[in-house]
C-alpha cells in the first residue's frame, strides 16, 4: 500500500460526487456561477480599459482623486478575510467546530470553524464599511458618478491642474469607477450576508462536521473569488 | 484509490499576497519606472496574486481537470471580448 492510498484526501469532503464533473452538485453550481461572474466583471473591466485607453485626453493620475493608502488597507483586509475563510474550511475539515481552544505550552489558542468564520465576517463587514466611508468622502469632495461636481474641491483642483486630475475625462472616470467598485462592493455585501446566515443557522448550531462541510466550501469559493476580483480591480482602478 | 493531497501552508500564501501588494503600491508610487513598463509590471503582479488565490485558496490546483476547465472556459472568451473591442479602430 502506498502512502497515497493510506492518507485521506484532505482537499475534498467525503460526500458523493456528481458523475462527470467529479465534484458534488453545490460546488459544481458555484463554479458555474463563478464562470458566469468572470464574464460579468470582464465586461465591466473591458469597458473601462476601452474607455480609458481609447481617450486622447488625460485620465486622472493614480492617487490624485482616490485615497490609495486607505484602499491598500482595505485590500489587506480582504486578503486577511480570504485567509481566515480558508482557515475556517481547514478547521471544519479537521472536525474543529469550536471557537477557541487552549493549546498546552502555547500562548496562542487553536481556532475552530466558529472563530475563523467570525473573523471572515468581521473583515468582510469592515471592507464594506471602509468602502462606504470612501464613497462618502469622495462624493463630499465632489467626485460623483457623473464626474466632478461644479464648484467642489475636486473641480477646483481639476481647473488648476487639468492633466493630473483629468479634467476633460472626469465624467467617464466617475461613472466607470463607481460602477466597477459598486458592483464589487455589492458582491462583498452579499457574501457577508450569506456568511452571517450560515453562521447563525448552521455554524453555531454545529450542523457542519468533518463528514459534511459543503456549505462552508461553497461560500468559501465565492468569497475567494470576490477577493480575486478585487486584486485585479485594485491594480487597474487605483494603481494604473 | 484516491489521490492524497496535504493542505498548502495558507499563512505562507498570505505572506506572499501581502508582500506582493506592498511591492505593487511601492512600484506605483515610489518608483520612476516608465509608464508602459509600470503597467506591465503591475498587471503581472496582479495576475500572480490572483493565481495564488485561485490555485491555493480556491484549491483549483487540487481539483480534477474537468472542474478547472469550467473556470478556464470563460477566460479566452473574456480575452476575445476585450481584444476585439480594443482593436475596433483597426477593422
Amino acid at each position: 500500500m502506498t502512502h497515497a492510498t493510506a492518507t485521506a484526501d484532505m482537499m475534498h469532503p467525503p460526500v458523493p460526487a456528481e458523475p462527470g464533473s467529479g465534484v458534488y452538485s453545490n460546488k459544481l453550481g458555484m463554479w458555474v456561477f463563478l464562470a458566469s461572474d468572470v464574464m460579468f466583471f470582464t465586461a465591466l473591466i473591458g469597458s473601462y480599459i476601452i474607455l480609458r485607453f481609447g481617450m486622447t485626453d488625460a485620465w486622472a493620475a493614480p492617487g490624485a482623486v482616490l485615497n490609495v493608502p486607505l484602499t491598500a488597507f482595505n485590500t489587506f483586509l480582504l486578503i486577511c478575510s480570504s485567509v481566515s475563510m480558508v482557515k475556517a474550511y481547514a478547521a471544519i475539515a479537521d472536525g474543529k467546530k469550536y471557537f477557541l481552544r487552549p493549546v498546552p505550552g502555547k500562548v496562542l489558542r487553536d481556532g475552530g470553524l466558529k472563530f475563523w468564520l467570525l473573523v471572515t465576517i468581521i473583515c468582510g463587514a469592515m471592507f464594506v464599511g471602509v468602502q462606504v466611508f470612501e464613497y462618502i468622502k469622495l462624493v463630499g469632495h465632489g467626485f460623483t458618478p457623473t464626474g466632478y461636481r461644479e464648484g467642489s474641491l475636486v473641480a477646483e483642483h481639476a481647473l488648476s491642474d487639468p492633466i493630473r486630475y483629468g479634467a476633460v475625462t472626469g465624467a467617464m472616470y466617475g461613472s466607470t469607477f463607481f460602477t466597477m467598485t459598486g458592483f464589487h462592493g455589492f458582491h462583498v455585501t452579499c457574501g457577508v450576508v450569506s456568511m452571517l446566515y450560515l453562521y447563525f443557522t448552521k455554524v453555531l448550531p454545529e450542523k457542519y462536521s468533518a463528514q459534511d462541510y459543503r456549505g462552508i466550501e461553497t461560500i468559501g469559493l465565492y468569497w475567494h473569488f470576490v477577493d480575486l476580483v478585487w486584486i485585479i480591480l485594485f491594480t487597474i482602478v487605483y494603481l494604473i | 484509490m484516491t489521490t492524497a493531497h496535504t493542505r498548502p501552508n495558507y499563512m505562507l500564501i498570505w505572506v506572499y499576497l501581502f508582500v506582493l501588494t506592498v511591492i505593487e503600491v511601492g512600484a506605483a508610487f515610489l518608483s520612476h519606472i516608465p509608464k508602459h513598463w509600470l503597467i506591465l509590471i503591475l498587471v503581472f503582479l496582479a495576475i500572480w496574486k490572483a493565481l495564488l488565490v485561485a490555485l491555493y485558496f480556491m484549491h483549483l490546483k487540487f481539483e480534477p481537470w474537468r472542474l478547472r476547465v469550467i473556470f478556464m472556459v470563460p477566460l479566452p472568451l473574456a480575452a476575445i471580448l476585450v481584444l476585439a473591442t480594443i482593436t475596433e479602430k483597426i477593422w
